[in-house]
Formats: C-alpha cells, sequence, structure tokens
C-alpha cells in the first residue's frame, strides 16, 4: 500500500497534501497540549521544584556578595588611609629641615566641653605641650598635654585655641582662635582692611608654634563689626575627621624651607593669640 | 494610670541588682565609647554616654547615696579624659547632682516604661547641660550661653539613645 503511494506521488509528482492537512490537524491539538503540559510541568520544575536548589545558590551568592562588598569596602578603607599616609610622607619629605612624627587619632575628649583629640604617641616619641599639631591639609591645633604613650591636642576650633595667622594676599596679620564651632574667627582686623570671601588664612610664624606659610583656612564671612571686623574662617584640615597628623617636634620657632617673607607684610595683631591688639601702621 | 508613670510608695518600688562588675564594666564601656566613637562618626559628639549610665543606674539602683557617688566617679572620670582645659569637676559636680537626683526619682516613680526613660533623660539632659553653663559662669567666669537649639536637638538625641541603650543595660541585672 505504502509502495503504491509513493508510486502515485513520484508519478504525480504529489505531496499527499490533503493527508497530512488531516493528520496535522488531528494530531496539532494534542501536540499543542502536549507542549503545554510539558511547558508547565517544565515551568513548575524549574519554578518550584528547582527553587529549592535556587534558593541555595541565591545564599551563597548573596553571601559570596556580602563578603566581596565588605572585603571592596576594606580595601577601599586601605587605600584612602595608603593615600593619606602618602601625603604626609610627601609632606615630611618636603619639608625634611622641620622635625616632626606622623601619630593616629585613637580618641576625643569624653565630653562636649573642650575640643580635642587623642594620639597614640607621647613623651617616649619625643612629643611635649604646645607643640604644634598639623597635617597636610592644615594646622590642627596644639599638644595640650603629653603622657608617656599618649597625647592630647587641643583642636583649633575650641574656644581656648589660636594661632598666629595673616591672610596670604594682603598680608595682613591677626590671631585666629576657634568659638566651639566648626568656624574660626580671625580677630583684630580693623574695619579699615579690605578681606575677601574665599581669601586663604595661613600661619604668620608668630606664635613660635607653627611654621609660617602653613594653610589655616579660607575665609567664609566677613563682616563689619566694631572696633574690629568679623571675619569667620574655615579650617584647612578637616578637624571632624582626623585619623593621622604630624607633630612639629620643636618647641624653638620655626621657619619653613621654601618659604619667602615678602616685604609688604602688614601686622595687625599681637605676635601671641589671646594677647591684646595692637594698633597697626 | 499608666504604671510608669504611677506615684507609689518607696516600698512598693522594685530595687534592681545587677550582675557583679556591672556598673564598673557599663560605666568604663561608656567612657571609651565616648572617647573612641565620634573619631568615626564625628555626630557621635552629641552622644553622652557616661551621663546615660549615670542616669540609667541611678534610676536602677534607686538609692540617693549610691546614684550621688556613682555620678561624682563617672563624671571626674569623664573630667580626667577630657584634656586640661576642662578642670576637674566640671562633669563631676553636675553628674553627682544628675545621680543624686536620678536616684531620688527612681525612688519615687516607676521608670521602666520606656516613655518615662524618653522624658526623664531628655529633662536630666537639659539639667545636666545648665548645671555645667552655671559651674561655667559662676565658679570659673566663663561666658556660656544658657540655651540654643543644638541643646535641644542633642537632648532629644540622647533621649531617644537612652530608650535603646537601656533595654541593653536591663540585660545586666541580676532579676
Amino acid at each position: 500500500m505504502q509502495v503504491l503511494m509513493l508510486a502515485v506521488q513520484i508519478k504525480r509528482d504529489s505531496e499527499g497534501r490533503l493527508i497530512r492537512v488531516w493528520t496535522v490537524g488531528a494530531v496539532s491539538p494534542f501536540e499543542r497540549a502536549g507542549s503545554s503540559s510539558f511547558g508547565w510541568i517544565r515551568a513548575a520544575w524549574r519554578h518550584y521544584f528547582a527553587l529549592q536548589n535556587t534558593t541555595k545558590e541565591n545564599e551563597q551568592v548573596r553571601r559570596e556578595n556580602d563578603a566581596l562588598k565588605l572585603q571592596i569596602s576594606q580595601l577601599q578603607g586601605k587605600a584612602a588611609e595608603a593615600d593619606r599616609l602618602a601625603a604626609l610622607l610627601n609632606f615630611r619629605q618636603s619639608h625634611r629641615d622641620v622635625p616632626m612624627i606622623g601619630a593616629r587619632v585613637i580618641g576625643t575628649g569624653a565630653g562636649t566641653a573642650s575640643l580635642m583629640i587623642q594620639l597614640d604617641r607621647g613623651e617616649r616619641d619625643g612629643i611635649r605641650k604646645n607643640m604644634g599639631v598639623i597635617t597636610p591639609d592644615g594646622v590642627v591645633g596644639k599638644v595640650v598635654e603629653s603622657y608617656p604613650n599618649a597625647s592630647q591636642v587641643l583642636l583649633l576650633t575650641d574656644k581656648e585655641s589660636g594661632v598666629g595667622a595673616m591672610l596670604a594676599d594682603s598680608r595682613i596679620q591677626s590671631p585666629v582662635g576657634g568659638q566651639g564651632e566648626p568656624l574660626l574667627v580671625m580677630k583684630y582686623v580693623p574695619n579699615d582692611d579690605e578681606v575677601n570671601p574665599g581669601e586663604r588664612v595661613i600661619t604668620s610664624g608668630m606664635d613660635r608654634i607653627f611654621p609660617r606659610d602653613l594653610p589655616v583656612g579660607t575665609v567664609a564671612e566677613v563682616k563689619p563689626g566694631n572696633p574690629f571686623k568679623q571675619i569667620r574662617v574655615k579650617p584647612a584640615a578637616n578637624l571632624e575627621r582626623l585619623e593621622e597628623v604630624l607633630v612639629l617636634l620643636s618647641l624653638r620657632p620655626l621657619e619653613m624651607k621654601n618659604e619667602e617673607r615678602p616685604a609688604n607684610a602688614q601686622p595687625s595683631a599681637p605676635s601671641a593669640p589671646g594677647s591684646p591688639p595692637v594698633a597697626r601702621r | 494610670m499608666n504604671d510608669a508613670f504611677d506615684i507609689r510608695g518607696e516600698s512598693h518600688i522594685e530595687v534592681h541588682k545587677f550582675r557583679a562588675g556591672a556598673i564598673i564594666i557599663a560605666t568604663l564601656f561608656a567612657l571609651v565609647i565616648q572617647a573612641s566613637f565620634p573619631v568615626q562618626f564625628a555626630r557621635a559628639a552629641l552622644l553622652d554616654f557616661p551621663l546615660l549610665v549615670t542616669i540609667y543606674f541611678g534610676l536602677s539602683r534607686r538609692n540617693p547615696s549610691t546614684g550621688l557617688l556613682l555620678g561624682m566617679f563617672i563624671g571626674l572620670l569623664q573630667d580626667s579624659l577630657s584634656g586640661p582645659t576642662v578642670p576637674l569637676g566640671l562633669y563631676g559636680i553636675a553628674k553627682t547632682i544628675i545621680g543624686y537626683l536620678a536616684s531620688s526619682i527612681g525612688a519615687r516613680l516607676d521608670t521602666e516604661h520606656p516613655a518615662a526613660r524618653f522624658a526623664l533623660t531628655a529633662t536630666f539632659f537639659v539639667a545636666h547641660q545648665g548645671l555645667i553653663v552655671l559651674t561655667r559662669r559662676i565658679l570659673l567666669a566663663q561666658p556660656e550661653p544658657w540655651f540654643n537649639m543644638h541643646l535641644f536637638v542633642a537632648a532629644l538625641v540622647n533621649a531617644l539613645v537612652a530608650v535603646f541603650a537601656f533595654l541593653l543595660l536591663d540585660r545586666l541585672r541580676k532579676n
């Protein structure tokens, strides 16, 4: 029968379309149903039974992800620390003539009554009271107490803190002190003198603690006052987030290697912070 | 009536006892946290953990003598850790008085409810700062403002932290 059919198809060049249509028409609904059923079963298997493993895999991947995030965070922290230490090292190398030692901040004052930090180095490392503390960004404060293995530093923002400073452009000298707030104040600048926001404030070296030309901050706000201008200064060093600092290991007046005192330096204030103002000119 | 604010006779108020060394360890831990936490989180300087410990043990022990001595001990330790610009006794005086007040109030009120703890801590915080300003003005001749927004915010933040910190400290109780 089949040979006969083959012969007919070859002879008439027919593909037996009618038979195929019938067959396909009859079988395809079952195929479709079978396929749907199989798809449903496969989907059920994938999305339900196999989920048990997927859940486990998910947990594992999540754990790995968390571990990797932690690792990245640690590496970022180490990279940031390395950058900070590199900056300190560069600063030290560029100021080899000034004896200084690096120290890590290990604590703060145990209260809000004073703005203070504690360092992990003390008398045994040569740190003494009244030594200056800086970062490559700028002035931090001065050592107020030194113990064998630790020392306490009064931050520039404390009410009792101060530094001999001057305006970088006009070279007007005046002490800068803290107020217990994030911003510092520049005292004793007469109303006649022109001071503009954004102007850099640097150390004058007149306090005999800090070398000249170290950054103290930038002028944030200027208001006329009586008898002196009210100048608020944003500290150059990030005093709210200190991790490593440099202690200037000298109680003698320091001079920076690359400094050059300009002829137009105008003393506008006393040499040491906290002293009464002196008339300028 | 709310039990937390129920005024009762002293004989009905439970005096809590703590595990051996709990007060000393909690005190030292509070001081270490106070000194080291702001290095990592500058905003944490707003908190006064030694004060929270003083208030908690004052309220729990309910013995004015104990509260007074504990406040003095914690305050003097805090003074000695605050550097030479803070004279010994500044925090000592304030915390001695707060320790006494907390234990006196604890002997009269049931202070176990979080709302009571929140309100009392905020009040004690403001009183503590007031005592510091008073000491600075009268004994040290240092002008200090009595009140600012920072104090108000700090009082609320400390009171909120106290509610959770006190729950942790409750675990150190014997009973």
